[in-house]
């Protein structure tokens, strides 16, 4: 038998823990990414692109610019439902963020892995 | 009818509808506004982000050349603070979550540490980095 929630209190329990989720796993890369800045002896060129060279920046920064694109899209998706009614328009404005945000991430793909 | 609404006026006229200018939100309030426009405002510079990390990894002295601008700085200050503040009031949003801080004073003391928190945040890491 197939049990679907249609409507009731379980309608967006995912998103809305999706959200909470990839909050905690951005505040916690912050923190630690904040603490390997502040460790650099110098803020320079070499500093920088050392710090993006680390695998461990790669591999972490990569589930950091998935959260963070996740995220936004329930942010923004919240945005457009509360102030946005005509639901043509309020479509657009999904598909628009929706198209926007999976771009990014492949760019963020790019911008990690570059050889 | 209409006799009877004369003689009776309203004892304090309500909103027809919910005036923005207006409204004078309590400061948890005000933290909550602001935790969405932050977060708006850091999705849609998203991509002036994305652009500036694969610039400072390409080419650093033409990533040194953009930030220098003023106006790009005051631009970056604007971020830096929008994301100290959704960092700020999410936490302060999760412990709620977990029913830490409910209580009426604790929120409103919460709301406060937040605002002035991510301020002063903003503030030391813009001196550091301006």
């Amino acid at each position: 038998m197939v049990n679907r929630h249609i409507v009731g209190a379980h309608y967006g329990l995912k998103d809305w823990l999706a959200q909470r989720v990839t909050a905690i796993y951005m505040a916690l890369f912050t923190l630690v990414f904040a603490v390997r800045l502040s460790c650099l002896p110098e803020l320079d060129a070499l500093a920088w692109q050392g710090l993006f060279a680390s695998p461990f920046t790669r591999f972490f920064g990569f589930i950091f610019a998935l959260s963070l694109f996740y995220h936004a899209w329930v942010g923004v998706r919240d945005i457009w439902m509360d102030y946005v009614k005509p639901p043509g328009v309020r479509l657009a404005l999904h598909l628009i963020t929706l198209l926007l945000l999976i771009g990014y991430a492949g760019w963020a793909v790019h911008i990690l892995w570059r050889p | 009818m209409t006799e009877a609404i004369v003689s009776k006026p309203a004892a304090r006229p309500r909103p027809k509808y919910l005036n923005a200018v207006r409204i004078r939100l309590p400061l948890p309030g005000i933290v909550s506004i602001l935790h969405r426009v932050s977060g708006a405002g850091l999705f849609f510079l998203l991509p002036f982000l994305l652009c500036l990390l694969d610039k400072s990894l390409t080419s650093f002295s033409e990533f040194v050349e953009i930030v220098s601008h003023p106006l790009v700085k005051l631009l970056l200050l604007g971020l830096l603070w929008a994301y100290l503040h959704h960092f700020c009031a999410g936490i302060r949003f999760l412990l709620l979550d977990v029913h830490k801080g409910l209580d009426l004073p604790c929120a409103r003391r919460s709301s406060y540490i937040v605002l002035a928190v991510s301020l002063a945040l903003t503030f030391i890491i813009g001196v550091k980095l301006w």
